[in-house]
């Protein structure tokens, strides 16, 4: 399988609920192969040249991004791309932002797992639209599998669009998706010096939460050591301690939301002004 | 292991490069990996021989550039070569280094036939 475009014969796979009046296709959505060059054999006898090229081996990613960005901006949505490794925490985290904010503003999920439609299945339960990518062996999403996505699903105009990425702290960093900001989960049943052992997620990302805050009690996890690290790598980085289960902290990470978004619905409409 | 897709992305660039410009076998493959950019240069090379098997750049030789790491003090202004992304500024010891360069990968050019 391509995991650049999500093309090929591999097991990407794209299954969205979409309410019926959207009118657009529930099918799960299959690639066409790139075409097979023919193999070639060099003899040394032949004449070469040198072919100058510079370009950006994540440049094709980074045109769908683009794309994805000006759908984006046309319709108010503020994109988040939750970041982090497994076990943090991301989709219970979710769903309880979802309930917190379902009342007052449009929402969307599209979930990213190698395999299983486990997540999406418990933001459906919220009542909020989602949208499942099966990455099959890929470990990160990229900018063309979400810009199919989104083609699947009724944009939640000036609202929020959720990207929970593929648990995975390494590879979901060098890929943009057109998101307004990685948000990297962090949980403090991890090791303060994560931050340091992968540091190019917390390079990409704005903001970091750390979750789980309940547990910190019975842990000997130090939070303002972990938050020293974070901004080493990145000294711009905002930090919101929080916890889905006590709810500490969710007041502020709702608020961070919802000026985002506030953002967002500004900035489009000073473009269309 | 997304050095997997960075190898397809580049190797899709040759076959745009061969498209455009005319040639149907590459000999030699310059990439620019930056000391700071997301990539382990040995996955890298396993993947890229891997990937380009059954296409016209089969069998080519990758040569890796590798350009240094540098950034910039947040606190002192001062620029210097960073090897790593949480090195402290060398004039100061402050954390505050913002990554100025050194962390691009490209495809920088092609010995075809």
């Amino acid at each position: 399988m391509c995991m650049t475009c999500g093309c090929g014969t591999g097991q990407v796979a794209i299954r969205g609920k979409v309410p019926q009046h959207s009118g657009k296709s529930n099918q799960p959505i299959r690639f066409r192969a790139h075409q097979a060059a023919a193999s070639a054999v060099t003899k040394d006898s032949e004449t070469t040249r040198i072919v100058k090229l510079e370009q950006d081996i994540l440049g094709k990613n980074n045109a769908h991004a683009t794309i994805n960005r000006s759908l984006l901006a046309e319709a108010g949505v503020l994109a988040l791309n939750l970041v982090s490794s497994p076990g943090s925490g991301k989709t219970t985290l979710l769903v309880r932002t979802l309930d917190a904010l379902k009342e007052k503003l449009p929402m969307a999920v599209i979930e990213g797992d190698q395999q299983t439609d486990n997540d999406a299945e418990r933001i459906r339960a919220t009542g909020v639209e989602a949208i499942q990518i099966n990455t099959g062996k890929g470990c990160h999403l990229d900018a063309s599998m979400v810009e199919r996505a989104m083609q699947q699903m009724t944009m939640p105009q000036a609202g929020v669009l959720f990207i929970e990425n593929v648990g995975n702290l390494v590879c979901p960093a060098s890929f943009d998706l057109g998101e307004a900001a990685k948000v990297v989960v962090f949980s403090v049943t991890e090791g303060e010096d994560k931050p340091l052992k992968y540091p190019d997620m917390f390079r990409a990302a704005k903001l970091m939460l750390l979750s789980k805050c309940d547990l910190l009690p019975h842990l000997d996890f130090d939070a303002d050591l972990a938050v020293e690290y974070a901004r080493r790598i990145n000294p711009g980085i905002a930090v919101i301690r929080l916890s889905a289960k006590s709810g500490e902290g969710m007041g502020e990470w709702l608020n961070w939301i919802t000026e985002g978004c506030s953002d967002s619905v500004r900035r489009t409409e000073t473009a269309e002004a | 292991m997304h050095e997997m897709s960075l190898a397809e992305s580049a190797l899709q660039i040759i076959e745009d490069a061969a498209q455009r410009q005319g040639f149907s076998r590459v000999k030699t493959v310059w990439l620019e990996i930056g000391q700071l950019a997301c990539v382990e240069q040995d996955a890298m090379r396993f993947c890229f021989d891997e990937v380009v098997k059954g296409s016209l750049a089969e069998g080519a030789n990758l040569e890796i550039v590798e350009t240094p790491g540098r950034g910039r003090c947040g606190q002192c202004g001062s620029e210097a070569q960073i090897a790593m992304l949480y090195e402290a500024c060398p004039q100061c010891g402050s954390y505050k280094m913002q990554v100025v360069a050194g962390d691009a990968m490209r495809v920088k050019e092609l010995e075809v036939a």
